[in-house]
């Protein structure tokens, strides 16, 4: 059932992202473009890769919640990383830690270590058993990290169990 | 009238990110080793790119144009953690060690 589930979300999102990049909106071209998709869903499902982690449908709308509040993270810590590169003192600290990743599931760390790659001031170097290896360019955007309250709002996604 | 206004958000737009992909940049030139520079990297993927593709989607208005700039930043939101992450494992794995404060050997220059 979730399989069928998987395969028509990712039928209905090419054939939304085949509608919006063509712009055609004739008949006969239409029918082309649906029969392009269902084309590419059979191979997709025959090649069997079309799954949770591909498709993760089972977030919902939680994702979008998470993706703003990770955008204004992403706005306040580009700010604090540009005056720090501006400001002829140079006024950084560079930390290696290893911090805790509780997410249960791979999506849910790499999404973990996807965002803190993405605030600029942090980088994912490894994840290995449940942890990240991080490299943060200060101590307060260390600190952030460690205080994990990203890890957190990471884990109340729920991307499922261990796999 | 509109048209006066959406130039100017779109324009204060395009600027700023301008602004941060130079900062990004001045900061690959001015941070002193590898992993740290790749957070100059981190401002113009995020908000430099960002900032001047908002920019160019208010000049483009409700069109496709607009959509297919969204789904580029889509893309590169997705796509540069994503080498992000396999430069800095792969230069941990061979073996780089990150520069860790500031240890200068003597009578280098005090800054």
């Amino acid at each position: 059932m979730a399989a069928v589930l998987h395969a028509i979300s990712l039928g209905l999102v090419l054939f939304a992202t085949w509608l919006l990049l063509s712009g055609f909106f004739e008949p006969l071209l239409i029918t082309f473009g649906v029969a392009t998709c269902v084309i590419v869903v059979w191979i997709a499902r025959r090649m069997d890769l079309v799954d949770h982690e591909g498709h993760p449908i089972h977030l919902g709308p939680r994702i979008f919640v998470y993706w703003l509040w990770l955008i204004g993270e992403i706005v306040k810590s580009n700010i604090d990383v540009a005056k720090r590169i501006i400001d002829p003192r140079l006024p950084i600290k560079p930390t290696l830690f290893w911090t805790k990743a509780s997410q249960q599931s791979e999506l849910g760390q790499v999404i973990y270590a996807n965002s803190i790659t993405l605030t600029p001031g942090t980088i994912s170097v490894r994840v290995a058993d449940g942890s990240v290896l991080v490299h943060a360019l200060s101590a307060e955007s260390a600190a952030g990290i460690a205080q994990g309250d990203m890890d957190r709002r990471v884990s109340a996604l729920k991307c499922g169990g261990p796999d | 009238m509109i048209g006066i206004v959406v130039d100017i958000v779109s324009w204060v737009l395009i600027l700023t990110g301008s602004a941060f992909a130079i900062i990004g940049g001045v900061g690959m030139i001015r941070l002193p080793d590898f992993y740290t520079r790749m957070h100059g990297a981190g401002i113009t993927d995020t908000l430099g790119a960002g900032l001047i593709l908002a920019g160019l989607a208010v000049q483009a208005g409700f069109t496709l144009a607009t959509v297919k700039l969204l789904l580029i930043l889509v893309f590169l939101l997705y796509t540069s953690p994503t080498s992000s992450y396999a430069l800095a494992n792969s230069a941990y794995t061979g073996g780089l060690q990150p520069w860790l404060g500031k240890k200068e050997d003597g009578s280098s220059k005090s800054s």
